[in-house]
Order: C-alpha cells, then structure tokens, then sequence
C-alpha cells in the first residue's frame, strides 16, 4: 500500500469510526442512494456477468450496511462491471446500481484496498492513464500495454497469441503502426492535463484523499 | 432546404486507423443523402468510456465531457451534439444530465475548465446519431433515398447495451427495443427473430476477462445463426469489435466454426443509397461482409 493511500484509509478509519454506511454514503458516487436498496436481487439476476462475482450488487449493498468494509472494498465484484446497465433499467427502486458499483471500484483502488493484480482494475488505470497522456486514447499502445503489464516475456506471449487478430486489423485498416511514435491527439494537451489535476485535486480534497 | 447542422463528436475510435473508422467511412455517403452537416468539434477529446471510473473517478470524468461540452456551446452555438459512439454519447449526455441536476458539480466542474480557458453553461443536448435519424430525420426520409433494396438479405438486429440502456431511443423498451429491426426493414432488408438483441459483449473486459466475455459474444453469433441471418448488424463501435474480431479466438478455443460478419447500421443504409463497398467501408471488415458487397455491385 502506497503512503498516500495508507493515510487516507487510516483517516478514513478514523472519521468513520464504525459506521462504514457513512463512509460510503459521503466519499462514493452516489453512495447515499445504498440505503434504498430492497434487497429483490434484480440486479443480481441481471448481471451478464452474474456468475463470476464474489458478491452480486444486492449482498455489497447489504454488506455496507452491515459495516463490512474490508470485505466490500476488497471483493472482485465491482471490477466484474461492463458497463451494460441492465441493473440500473430494472431496479424497481431506481438505485444507479452501476453509478455505485463503479463508485465503489474507484474508491476501493484509490485507498488500494481492491485486489492486487485485479486484471480489469489494471487496464481501467491503463486506460485513464493512456487518455491523460494525449486526451485521446491511443488504441495501441493501449493495447501493448495491458500485453506487456506483465512483464516482457508474457507481453510477447500475449502478442503473439493475439497476433492472427491484431493482423485482421491491420489489414483493415482498423490499426495503425504509426500510432505508436505520434498518433491522434488534444492540441491543448497542456490546459487539457492542468484541467484533469485540478479536478482531481477538488475531489481529492472533498473526499479526504488528498 | 438548408442543412440540418450538429456539432459532431467522433470518439476516438472512429479516427482515422483506429478500430472504428470503417463507421466514419460508411457515414459520409449517409449524411451527404440525408442532408445533414456535421460539424466537428474543435479539439474534442476522450469520454473516458466504460472503464475510465477506475482512475478517474466522478469529477475528473464529467470534466473532460464536460471540456467537449464546452467547446460546442462556445464554437457551435445552437447546435445539438451528436456522436455515432454510444460510449461518447453516453458519458457527454450523463455529464450534461448529472450538471444540470447538481449546481455544485457544475460550479466545481467550471472551476477546473478554467485551466483549459473554458467556461461552461450546460446548454448543449447530447444525442445519439440514431435518434437524430429516427427523431430529426424520420422513417420516410430515411427511405427515399433507397436505391438498391438489401433484397433477400437476413440480418440479426444486436442493439447491445449503451446504445439502449440506461438512456436508449424515447419510446422504445429496453427489454425489446425495435428501431434497429426498422431501420433494416427500411433499406429493404429482412429482420431475423434474434433473442440476443440486448445481450451485452462484455465491454472493456473482453481485454481484462477473454473467457468471460467470448463466452458472451459466443451466444450473440450463434443466436444469430439459430435466427438464419447472414450478417449482424449493430449500432455500437464497441459491439462491433469485440462480437467480429473474437470469433477466431473462440473458434481456435472451442473448435466452433463462426464466421457472422457484423457491420454498422451505416454501412447498410450506404450500400442501400447506392454506395459503393469502399464509401460503405465494407474494406474495413475483418469477416468480409461478401453478401453486402454483392448488392453494391449489381
């Protein structure tokens, strides 16, 4: 755990005492919205990616009210999100189930209680990082970057594997190698980046991460 | 009759050489025959898609919307955004929902624009290209420039999710949407029954969780065979990639032997306004849409 991270838990800890329900409710998006859960289990028989979770979005609800913070922050089961939004359209009581469960993934990676090496936690961070760097994403690199996220050697093995389909794309003209030394991006790159810091500086601040 | 004019958003998948231009190349020949005028916005940027929340977290992400936002408001006054990218539209119009509601994220959001020299009033609307079709042009108009009926061809209408869901099309349902079955009616094309409409790809994590996510895509190819398509068509830049190019994968993994290709809305109605195979960017498929091809030639 990096320092920074290590203080804000420890503050968190601290502010919060026990009531792990507040702690959501002030420092996740929409977090205050946790409580209206009814426990139905919709969102859980909704999920396309339903079997593969630790917990479905119905028993993490549960589980906040329960204060179990360290199992919620730590389990895999907001990082099983792709974004489909089928639980948020059929919740009878209109929770932003997708909102909260990617609230709680950010706010779980930032105190760096989330799993180590959580491979969709990894290429989110990718992602932004990749975004930051040029305020466009850079398809490639992005993708030789989660190849290589593991090392040299994997990286190629990863390449490689994926090579019959990284070719179909090039044939297509769907991926271009000069991406790799220059590629699309912002022309106010600079005032682009201060933007994004000083955003995260506010709500930085706001929720005590700074 | 003067054209209609939108401050378009392309989305970083659609630039040229990324993995979505073929949905640029094949929107050209429909604007033009539509009389639409898109309008770029000036140095947009990236939504932050799916998967931007991890890092990003709420603030930084409205704010770059927010960025593009701001840019149309100031540099194409009056004009609604549109974007082809569901991803796009729907980070921009939750952005644009989620300030409108909130006068503190809006004061916050204006604080951090005012490093990029901007300033933001939240009056653009955000939509999606389909409702601007469906909305602002209508299905008569969309029709009338057909001249070559996608005659005898059976297509899988594959909605997806972010296209459809949590804002989707007014008036349609999420559970069974039916514009995309008429637009293919519209140029002359036959819908299939297809139970995998709304089915998500997995998203982003077909990078992070293959197995998982073929294992989706796997269902949305085969329902289409079950259904007697001979292609999928979808209105989702990520929908396309992940359901075309991962076939191979899952043939070499599980012996299967799929081979569905899948285009965009856009290259159906090219081809049916008289297009040629390249103008509908039918060069960019990686499963050769040969049918499709055929039609355009006659």
């Amino acid at each position: 755990m990096t320092t920074n991270a290590n203080s804000a838990n420890q503050n968190a800890l601290a502010r919060y005492k026990n009531n792990f329900l507040k702690e959501v409710e002030a420092n996740v998006e929409d977090g205050h919205m946790v409580k209206m859960c009814m426990q139905c289990g919709v969102c859980a028989g909704s999920c396309p990616l339903g079997p593969a979770w630790q917990h479905s979005p119905q028993k993490i609800f549960m589980m906040i009210r329960a204060g179990k913070r360290e199992e919620v922050l730590g389990s895999d089961s907001m990082w099983m999100c792709t974004s489909c939004y089928n639980c948020i359209v059929r919740c009878p009581r209109q929770l932003p189930i997708t909102h909260i469960m990617h609230g709680l993934a950010n706010y779980a990676h930032r105190l760096d209680l989330a799993p180590k090496g959580q491979p969709t936690r990894e290429i989110a961070k990718l992602f932004w990082d990749n975004l930051v760097k040029t305020g466009r994403v850079n398809e490639l690199k992005f993708s030789l970057a989660m190849y290589f996220k593991d090392g040299f050697g994997q990286g190629v093995k990863n390449a490689m594997a994926m090579q019959a389909t990284g070719l179909g794309l090039l044939k297509a003209k769907r991926l271009n190698p000069m991406e790799l030394v220059g590629g699309h991006k912002c022309k106010d790159i600079g005032g682009f980046r201060k933007m994004v810091a000083k955003a995260r500086e506010i709500e930085d601040r706001r929720r005590g991460l700074a | 009759m003067a054209k209609k004019q939108y401050a378009f958003y392309p989305g970083c998948s659609s630039q040229k050489g990324a993995t979505a231009s073929n949905f640029l190349t094949s929107l050209d020949v429909v604007v033009q025959k539509l009389d639409l005028q898109l309008n770029e916005i000036p140095d947009w940027n990236c939504c932050g898609a799916s998967i931007g929340y991890a890092e990003g977290g709420e603030l930084p992400r409205l704010v770059i919307n927010a960025r593009n936002l701001a840019i149309a408001e100031k540099e194409l006054p009056g004009q609604d955004m549109v974007s082809g990218c569901p991803a796009c539209w729907l980070a921009t119009r939750e952005t644009h929902e989620r300030l409108a509601e909130h006068a503190n994220l809006l004061a916050e959001t204006n604080v951090a624009l005012k490093e990029a020299g901007l300033n933001l009033n939240n009056t653009v609307r955000a939509r999606h290209m389909t409702e601007v079709l469906i909305e602002d042009i209508g299905w008569d108009a969309m029709k009338a420039p057909v001249v070559k009926p996608l005659d005898h061809l059976k297509i899988a209408g594959y909605v997806g999710c972010q296209t459809n869901r949590p804002f989707g099309i007014a008036g349609e349902s999420f559970e069974n949407p039916k514009y995309l079955d008429k637009m293919i009616e519209t140029v002359g094309a036959e819908a299939v029954k297809y139970d995998q409409k709304v089915t998500c790809c997995g998203g982003a994590l077909a990078f992070s969780e293959p197995d998982k996510s073929q294992k989706q895509i796997r269902d949305i190819v085969e329902a289409a065979y079950d259904g007697g398509a001979d292609l999928i068509v979808t209105p989702c830049q990520l929908c396309q990639a992940n359901v075309e190019v991962y076939q191979s994968e899952i043939n070499k993994k599980h012996g299967t032997k799929l081979n569905m290709p899948v285009v965009y809305y856009t290259q159906l109605m090219s081809i049916a306004y008289g297009g040629t195979a390249q103008q509908a960017g039918l060069d960019g498929q990686v499963i050769k849409a040969d049918k499709l091809a055929a039609i355009a030639k006659k």
